[in-house]
């Protein structure tokens, strides 16, 4: 996979890839984690060639996208945003069909669907039509549609987002079984435990550009782990910045979120130590937190922004009644 | 996974899998029409209705504005005009099932598939001229359980369900061009409608069209919907139908107007010309729309 400063404009305000590049060798999981309208699904669409990039140069599986798009997709999966399922058909009938589009044989379709259900857990449910199953179940056989061509190339945008928590792990641990056999992936999320659960590298999108790329530990140190959060009264600010630089000297005001935050290299331990600490200077917090770091936090390190500001800048610089066009003019 | 073996994959897709791919797409589209009950129900139940509702309280008042040949049936008349109608609202179902595909990202599904990308595109109207002969075929059942007789011969009357087979298919692909267009399914609803009622309405569906003022008789006898009705009225119930009737006409003058009325053959080549000419330029343009289309 390679991305050569891909990139994409809708309209003239709207870059939504401002100039890509990433690159990764074949087998692994690369996460690409960003807020919504970083420009995650709109990579995703060219490299999956329903879009084509204003500039730039993309290749999929040694596969020059623009150059040969129907070469490229006889090599990728992909599993949208939303799960594209008939709901009118069965389980095993979405994913035949999907089989026989990869120009699979009949016989051969209807194997690779019963193996594949199976995988994904769905045999139960396999000949009800789907418009009984629930979302996660959508979203597996959505990915079980994505893996009948056997693809080299796997691309996954969100595929646990709007999905309730008990699903989101079954999934996670679904991909994880999925994908332990070679195939390379691409997935985008906005959540950073998902990057790191199931990613070997991660990508960090942010207004159409990667600005960030690592391991899920190296970003993480980068942000310096987790960090305690505590809201006080305006008057007690001083005070209590004070009291709790005796735990550590980084302890300072946030102004984007008024909060006070500081690093929490003992994680509860430190938490203990800090609460202690205002109980003996008589000060009263408003509300005392342990964060792990979250996306919100890798943007506020990488930018400076916290990500829902930055999903709302985003909103704004759009014209009013852009969001629902379509591009026109695929150059 | 991906083997050696499986590299030498083709970089254009040959006629044959594209054939196949057709066929797949065709018959996922059929089987939403099976499983949901609403849509069966829809297209069945409205063009009977349509039917008995337009026969039965129209028929006394036009019954005796129809050329005779009809017998002083308004069915004889009726039924072909319906035919043509009903496969015109129903071409309406192409755009709104590309709608339903686009917006639920179906057709990001299949665009990226090493599928034939015309598969989507020839799948979906092949699916719904299927649909619409199966309702052409049950309203052709209610005819005649109503009364209807061709006035013709078998062959004739086929000849006629046929013409109408070809024109609603070339309608669907102007369908699938609004829907393209306007990709939201229900902008689709009263963006289909729009060409559709005027056609439906000022042609000679329902009334001959000397009943209307002379302007609009002109669009009327010269629409492709007219044309199309006048085809299927002469292949069903003969020349004698595309007459310029006046009540009260004498056996005479009767076979003075069927000498002047259009010939059936021309009527027949003029409902297929309009069909060739409408794929010519809806075909590549709905080709181009789906191609541009971003869902
Ligand atoms: N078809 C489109 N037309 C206009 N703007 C679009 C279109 N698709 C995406 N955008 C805009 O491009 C930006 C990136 O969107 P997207 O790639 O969907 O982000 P993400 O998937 O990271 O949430 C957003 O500002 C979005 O509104
Ligand atoms: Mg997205």
């Amino acid at each position: 996979m390679r991305v050569e400063n891909v990139v994409k404009t809708f309209g003239e305000t709207v870059r939504a890839l401002d100039g890509v590049s990433l690159e990764f060798e074949p087998g692994i999981v690369y996460g690409l984690l960003g807020p919504n309208g970083a420009g995650k699904t709109t990579l995703i669409r060219v490299l999956t060639t329903l879009l084509k990039a204003d500039s730039g140069y993309a290749e999929v599986a040694g596969v020059d996208v623009r150059a040969d798009p129907v070469a490229a997709r006889t090599h990728i999966g992909l599993a949208g945003q939303f799960a594209a399922v008939d709901d009118y058909l069965t389980g095993r009938e979405n994913v035949e069909m999907v089989g026989r589009l990869y120009n699979l044989s009949a016989e051969e379709a209807k194997r690779r669907a019963g193996e594949l259900l199976e995988r994904i857990h769905l045999d139960d449910a396999a000949d009800r039509t789907v418009r009984t199953y629930s979302g996660g179940m959508r979203r597996r056989l959505d990915l079980a549609a994505s893996l009948v061509g056997r693809p080299q190339v796997l691309f996954l945008d969100e595929p646990t987002t709007g999905i309730d928590p008990q699903s989101r792990l079954d999934l996670w641990e679904l991909i994880r079984d999925l994908i332990a056999t070679g195939t390379t992936v691409l997935l985008t999320t906005q959540y950073l435990d998902e990057a790191d659960q199931l990613a070997n590298q991660i990508g960090v999108i942010d207004r159409g550009k990667l600005i960030a790329q690592g391991t899920g530990d190296g970003l993480k140190d980068r942000m310096g782990g987790s960090v305690i959060e505590l809201h006080v009264a305006d008057d007690e600010r001083d005070r209590t910045l004070e009291a709790l630089r005796a735990i550590s000297h980084e302890a300072s005001f946030e102004t984007a979120r008024k909060s006070i935050r500081l690093p929490a290299p003992d994680g509860s331990l430190t938490l203990l130590a800090v609460v202690r600490r205002l109980d003996e200077s008589g000060i009263t917090a408003q509300d005392v937190a342990l964060h792990k770091p979250t996306l919100d936090d890798v943007f506020l390190t990488l930018t400076g922004r916290g990500a829902a500001e930055a999903e709302a800048e985003r909103e704004s610089t759009k014209q009013p009644g852009r969001r629902g066009r379509r591009e026109r003019s695929a150059v | 996974m991906a083997t050696a073996t499986e590299a030498a994959r083709p970089s254009r897709i040959s006629p044959a899998h594209t054939i196949k791919d057709i066929a797949v797409i065709t018959k996922r589209n059929l089987l939403r029409n099976i499983r949901l009950p609403q849509l069966l129900i829809f297209a069945t139940v409205q063009p009977v209705m349509f039917l008995l509702l337009f026969n039965y309280v129209f028929g006394g008042a036009i019954g005796g504005a129809i050329p005779p040949i009809a017998q002083g049936e308004y069915i004889n008349w009726l039924l072909p005009g319906l035919l043509i109608q009903v496969a015109a609202f129903g071409a309406g179902q192409t755009a709104l099932g590309l709608t339903e595909d686009l917006s639920k990202g179906v057709i990001d599904r299949f665009r990226s598939l090493p599928m034939a990308r015309s598969a989507v595109l020839a799948g979906r109207t092949l699916s719904d001229v299927i649909r619409n002969g199966f309702v052409i075929g049950l309203m052709v059942v209610m005819g005649f359980l109503m009364g209807f007789r061709y006035q013709t011969n078998f062959l004739s009357f086929v000849a006629g369900l046929a013409v109408a087979m070809v024109f609603s298919y070339s309608l669907s692909w102007i369908m699938a061009t609004i829907g393209l267009a306007v990709k939201n399914p229900e902008a689709a609803q009263s963006a289909v409608f729009l060409p559709v009622f005027p056609l439906v309405f000022a042609s000679s569906v329902f009334v001959p069209t000397q009943t209307m003022p002379a302007w609009l008789q002109t669009f009327a006898e010269n629409q492709p919907i007219t044309v199309t009705v006048n085809a299927l009225r002469g292949l069903m119930l003969g020349r004698e139908a595309l007459i310029d009737y006046q009540p009260g006409m004498t056996a005479n003058q009767i076979t003075q107007a069927v000498a002047e009325a259009p010939t059936v053959e021309g009527q027949v080549l003029q409902s297929l010309g309009w069909a060739v000419a409408i794929m010519i330029v809806f075909v590549p343009l709905a080709i181009r729309v789906y191609r541009k289309t971003v869902s």
